[in-house]
């Protein structure tokens, strides 16, 4: 059984994917999963070569049939989510955004006017990169269930670290704490929070570690940009602490690093001090792995 | 005795899947007949309640015991309404893991 | 007049730019509807006067009048609800699973078998930053989803008499799109790494499918890199200003002190090619 490094943020924009394309670059032998499918952003480091593609089916929708609609209005009452409404020429319209599937108003109808409407909510991919294959997503703008989308390449993942027995599996997650992160973290071996050092930063951290003290995960801090507030990244070292939460290591504030990312390069690549600070990182994360 | 493994394939000789609600088949197997059933999972591509719909399923089959890696909090839950004891594989085929209970040396679940 | 500040990529300035439009307008209410991570207090400093639990309705079985007839775990398109026992008699709850739609409450035959709780899963704090009008909403930890507690907020708080600004969570899935429904005009704040430009194509094609007016904000500009320009310019959108690149910000930020009175002379501005636009 492959083991599982997942690097998170709780906050965007701290560094992750510059974080989780350099791991890539180091980790031999692994999966590589973007698991951040609404705003994925691996694909532009890794670059992929699309092996397979599949459809993502999400959650069915409904829809009704204004043949048979009687206009009793009883599903627009009943809906939770405001996803229905009577629209100018005095039909009843669901709101495919708003709707959330639950299917209350197929149930109350009492003329059965509402069907529930099969959607595809996103795409996954299965490729080939310069550094493993990777399986990757991405979700339509707008669409819900990215937890679910992310539960499923993880396990595609998994099926192909199984076949080939590829030791690792290295899955970027996207910021927040709500579905798709709790989907990212479950399972997972060792979790990697990447911060930076700010207010926000920390506040985040704090949130997102909580997350993963709740669904018993171990996980370990990584400081990017430290130097942009030394006394923040000391704080979030007493933090981590504090909290028994290793400390893997911190990544200076660089501009070679926008750089390597505007030349479409993997900034372990490109810039000696990342280099110098994964390194730190990875050996620190791979004994507690 | 009855047991259910989760496993990769449909048979024997299948490599166990460590994955309770999410593993590709269950394998039924009767210790005192020897003889064994497999179901493809019903719920591998359901949307959300995995764990949980698979831990109910199990429960209806009857069995004694049950052999797989990792078991969800929710799974947990369920599974814990019924009478029947939890193992945890260490990977390995169906096969294998079944002599290994037979002769008591499989680690029972716990937490 | 109603503006929501979003962008693709977390990190790219959203709530920078958001209370920096917050501080310049004249009459302004600032929601902060990022619940998942809000961060909006660190910089407009509020006062909070008023801590409002948000709830919403879970259900409750009584297991005394219940007859087990599963039409509730039958109903429920999330199966937060199962049936267990043989013979059956225990109906278990998973909380984290229910989305509070309400089926199982509809379809339960038997009176007080199945009432609808109220559960707390988040909060309001309501407060002022100086003149501002300050609303943020937070999740609570190990809930899925903040899209309903932000209909709730924009729907209890939300000033119309104001300009108001909504700071949205990132990305492009449900909870943006709660924050974004039924507002004037949307800003999308990028930032111009390749990260930047990809999230931002699909931010425009969600606030293009909503059928929204919207322009771009260009956080951390360099002369040299004109990756969002290019891209603006070839799908004809608005760059409404341009912040440049600047590590004293960034280490202002990280202080949670922003240039406000630098730049309020721009984001004025900003504000009224704003209202032009709309």
């Amino acid at each position: 059984m492959s083991k599982e490094l997942v690097v998170i943020s709780g906050k965007g924009g701290t560094g992750k994917t510059t974080l989780t394309a350099s791991l890539a670059s180091v980790i031999k032998n692994k999966v590589i999963v973007d698991a951040d499918a609404d705003a994925a952003n691996m694909y532009i480091l890794m670059k992929p070569e699309v092996k397979h593609k599949e459809l993502f089916k999400g959650n069915p929708k409904a829809v009704i049939n204004t043949d048979r609609c009687i206009k009793c209005d009883q599903c627009r009452q009943l809906c939770r989510f405001d996803a229905i409404y009577v629209n100018s020429d005095g039909e009843y319209v669901v709101d495919e955004l708003k709707c959330d599937s639950c299917k209350l108003c197929q149930i109350a109808c009492p003329v059965e006017a509402v069907d529930m409407k099969d959607v595809y909510s996103g795409q996954w991919y299965e490729s080939e990169t310069a550094y493993g294959i990777m399986v990757h997503a991405k979700l339509y703008p707008g669409a819900e269930n990215s937890g679910n989308l992310v539960t499923m390449v993880k396990h595609r993942a998994h099926l192909i670290a199984d076949e080939k027995n590829i030791e690792y599996i290295l899955v970027d997650g996207s910021p927040g704490i709500g579905c798709p992160v709790i989907s990212t973290i479950s399972g997972a071996n060792f979790v990697i929070i990447v911060t930076e050092p700010t207010v926000s930063g920390l506040h985040d951290l704090k949130r997102v570690k909580k997350l993963c003290d709740s669904f018993k995960i171990k996980s370990g801090v990584v400081v990017n940009k430290y130097d942009l507030n030394s006394q923040k990244t000391e704080e979030i070292e007493e933090f981590a602490k504090r909290e028994g939460m290793p400390f893997l290591g911190r990544i200076p504030f660089d501009k070679c690093v926008v750089d390597a990312i505007v030349n479409l390069q993997i900034p372990y690549e490109a810039c000696d001090s990342v280099k110098h600070a994964v390194d730190e990182i990875l050996s620190k994360a791979m004994e507690l792995l | 005795m009855k047991v259910l493994l989760t496993a990769r394939g449909d048979n024997l000789d299948a490599k166990m899947d460590e994955r309770f609600g999410r593993a590709d088949y269950f394998i039924v197997y009767d210790t005192d007949s020897k003889e064994f059933e497999a179901i493809k999972n019903p719920h591998i591509n359901d949307q959300g309640g995995v764990g949980i719909s698979v831990a109910k399923f199990v429960l209806q089959k009857g069995v004694d015991a049950v052999v797989s890696g990792s078991y969800g909090p929710n799974a947990l839950d369920v599974l814990r309404t019924g009478d029947l004891k939890l193992y945890s594989t260490k990977g390995g085929s169906v096969k294998e893991n079944i002599e290994l209970l037979e002769e008591g040396k499989l680690e029972i679940f716990n937490t | 007049m109603k503006i929501a500040v979003t962008s693709g990529k977390g990190g790219t300035g959203k709530t920078t730019i958001a209370t920096m439009l917050a501080k310049a307008a004249e009459n302004a209410q600032y929601l902060d509807c990022d619940a998942e991570e809000p961060n909006g207090k660190f910089f407009l400093k509020p006062e909070i006067e008023k801590t409002i639990p948000y709830t919403e309705l879970v259900p409750k079985i009584n297991e005394d009048r219940c007859t087990f007839c599963e039409k509730c775990a039958d109903a429920c398109a999330y199966k937060a609800l199962v049936v267990m026992g043989k013979p059956l008699n225990k109906v278990m709850f998973f909380d984290e699973l229910c989305h509070s739609c309400g089926a199982c409450a509809y379809v339960c035959p038997v009176e007080g078998a199945l009432v609808e709780i109220e559960q707390e899963v988040g909060l309001f704090n309501v407060g002022k930053a100086g003149n501002i009008d300050f609303v943020e909403g937070v999740l609570n930890i190990g809930e899925a989803s903040a899209t309903r507690l932000i209909a709730t907020m924009k729907k209890r708080f939300m000033n119309d008499k104001k300009t108001v600004i909504l700071d949205s969570p990132p990305g492009t899935s449900c909870s943006v799109v709660e924050t974004i429904d039924g507002v004037d005009f949307v800003v999308l704040v990028s930032e111009p790494t390749p990260f930047g430009l990809s999230d931002l194509r699909l931010t425009v094609e969600l606030v293009r499918d909503m059928g929204l007016p919207f322009g771009i904000v260009i956080n951390k500009a360099e002369k040299e890199n004109s990756l969002i320009d290019d891209y603006a310019k070839k799908e004809n959108i608005e760059i409404l200003y341009r912040l440049e690149f600047s590590r004293q910000i960034a280490e202002g930020y990280s202080k949670g002190i922003l240039p406000f009175d630098k730049y309020a002379g721009d984001f004025k501005k900003v504000l009224k090619r704003i209202e032009e636009l709309i």
